[in-house]
């Protein structure tokens, strides 16, 4: 494209530009954009369930309410749980996963991607449905190896206990993480700058510090946009919760994320549950700055 | 890890790979586990030992899962269709669901990834930053507002409630902005002397050239849209409306302990989605890399 335009070609891009985006612009603004503004407007109001109903502006009311609310900061704690734990595992893992894998032949390296990608591909509801037999107390496929393996004596109600259940929730999901990260380094791994690696391996460094010194910064990226996509993926864990636990025993598994839906659905209180809606948005909007701020230091 | 074959490079290797086939066991179990479990009798469903192989199969969780719940084919006005079992209606819904959310994402998001990759147009940037600022924040902060817009709109309880939000997510337009720039200015130039018009130019020039990544975004689109399931949970409620995760999620609400049942059920669910991941997985994992957003 030339740098100077005439002021017709200038107007035929402007109009045929806005033409092509016009579609996907109305489904975009319609059901996005619209739907965040609502969002930050009804958490400062007292609408509900009902359309009908009218609302009544209630101004930071609800923000105040959150954190006099026991349960929202149990929520609050056990989503922060679950990412700081979540993240760095899946992280780890997956890098190790694709080191192993992305020199393969292309048939097992499909295979491996494949394998590791198949939870997510399975879906959350079937996913969770068959974990949740393999955690019964009674019929469940964990205690039996661990009674017989003379691991423990008595069958463990893992889901009912709140020593397990969040640590249960954090297994699953975890399986559910790794397949879009393992795609992501692989790829990355091997795109690495093949002549640097070849030139530090001549001047006699050993694998691992050519890992470090070379192909970790050449991932960087991808690293980075792994921790973002894998933080939000966190955040958002709520199949699982809603057809496990429900958020108990106890509120051991309560997350912001199941309680935004208790509180529309439940307590029908929308105007509540958009309050942390847009609590749990700034929160990732803040998380996903600091790590990228961290990544770009380094 | 390098290329030079030596001692503990070797031993490295060899162990590594051990631990990846048992990984990749561990992680093919849950299905496999879904597969035969819904191929299980009761007795060894219930069972405190479990059977690793099914000693006795039996269609029987299927048999009920079939007539448990029946549904009209369809239901146009007062014209019903004949009576099938719930859960094929369910699936039928699924399909339907997956197929127009990826038709109409793919129309959108190919003409709109072209235009910001390639149309120098103003507010160009402001609506690019937005999309890329959307795609960073959770999906289900907007999903309450979104029930009171399809409730608006008359649309609660309707398939198109899940459809219409899935076309929005601005994430395949991105994927396609990523593809477009890859198109040669000249060719689009070349297209403009020849006097092509501008829907001629996107049909003969830019589609052939972004073909890949429609078919990445297409299966993308598919599978996200199959296992949505809360978009699907707040906008579904009639049980003739369900889709598949839904109405398995609905029947283990109602009754958790029969697990045959249930994995006849997932499995319903899992393999069909299952089968078209395997069947397109070289466009998915394109799409999976093409989509990263890099620092």
């Amino acid at each position: 494209m030339p740098a100077t335009m005439s002021p017709l070609l200038r107007r035929r891009e402007n109009i045929s530009g806005y033409l092509f985006l016009l579609p996907s612009l109305v489904f975009f603004l319609g059901f996005v954009v619209v739907p965040m503004g609502m969002c930050i407007w009804m958490s400062f109001t007292n609408a509900n369930m009902d359309i009908n109903t009218p609302t009544d502006f209630v101004g930071l009311a609800n923000y105040v309410e959150l954190w006099k609310d026991p349960v929202f900061l149990k929520g609050l704690r056990n989503t922060i749980i679950i990412v700081v734990v979540s993240v760095p595992v899946v992280c780890a893992f997956s890098l190790w996963v694709a080191s192993a894998i992305y020199r393969m032949k292309e048939g097992p390296l499909s295979f491996f991607r494949i394998v590791f990608y198949l939870p997510v591909v399975t879906g959350s509801v079937a996913v969770t449905v068959v974990w949740k037999w393999m955690y019964n107390r009674y019929y469940g496929i964990f205690n039996y190896l661990l009674k017989n393996g003379g691991i423990i004596d008595k069958n463990i109600n893992w889901l009912g206990d709140q020593k397990y259940a969040l640590a249960c929730i954090i297994l699953i999901l975890l399986t559910t993480s790794v397949g879009q990260p393992i795609v992501l380094y692989v790829s990355a791994l091997s795109n690495v700058d093949h002549s640097l690696v070849e030139a530090a391996e001549v001047d006699g460094a050993t694998n691992t510090q050519v890992f470090w010194r070379i192909k970790w910064a050449q991932i960087m990226p991808t690293t980075l946009y792994i921790l973002i996509i894998t933080t939000i993926n966190s955040f958002q864990c709520f199949a699982l919760i809603q057809l496990l636990t429900s958020g108990g025993p106890n509120y051991a598994t309560e997350t912001i994320m199941y309680y935004i839906y208790y509180s529309a659905f439940k307590l029908q209180r929308f105007g509540y549950g958009n309050a942390m809606g847009v609590i749990l948005a700034l929160f990732i909007a803040a998380l996903s700055a600091v790590q990228f701020r961290l990544a770009r230091e380094k | 890890m390098s290329s030079k074959n030596n001692g503990s490079s070797l031993a490295y290797r060899i162990i590594s790979l051990v631990i990846l086939v048992v990984l990749a066991f561990l992680f093919l179990f849950p299905l496999y586990w879904i597969v035969t479990g819904s191929l299980k009798t009761p007795q060894a469903i219930n069972s405190a030992s479990p059977d690793w192989w099914p000693k006795e199969f039996t269609l029987r969780n299927y048999e009920t899962l079939f007539s448990k719940r029946t549904a009209p084919l369809f239901q146009i006005g007062s014209l019903t269709g004949p009576v099938i079992p719930g859960a094929i209606r369910w699936l039928i819904n699924t399909v339907f669901m997956a197929v127009m959310a990826m038709l109409l994402t793919c129309l959108t998001a190919a003409l709109a990834g072209y235009s910001l990759a390639k149309k120098r147009f103003t507010g160009r940037f402001l609506i690019f930053s937005l999309i890329v600022a959307a795609m960073a924040l959770p999906k289900q902060v907007i999903l309450i507002p979104l029930i009171r817009e399809m409730s608006a709109l008359g649309m609660y309880d309707n398939i198109w409630a899940v459809i219409l939000p899935t076309v929005g997510w601005p994430f395949g337009v991105f994927l396609m902005k990523q593809f477009a720039e890859g198109i040669p200015g000249e060719m689009l130039e070349a297209a403009r002397i020849d006097g092509a018009s501008e829907l001629k130019t996107f049909t003969t020039v830019v589609y052939p050239m972004i073909k890949p990544g429609v078919g990445a975004l297409a299966i993308f689109t598919f599978i996200n849209s199959w296992n949505d399931y809360f978009l699907q949970l707040i906008m579904l409620t009639s049980s003739t409306k369900l889709t598949i995760s839904l109405g398995i999620a609905t029947m283990q609400a109602e009754n958790s302990t029969d697990y045959g049942l249930i994995m006849a059920g997932a499995a319903l669910a899992a393999v069909p989605i299952i089968i078209v991941f395997l069947l397109f997985q070289k466009y998915f994992t394109k799409g999976i890399t093409m989509g990263a957003v890099k620092g």
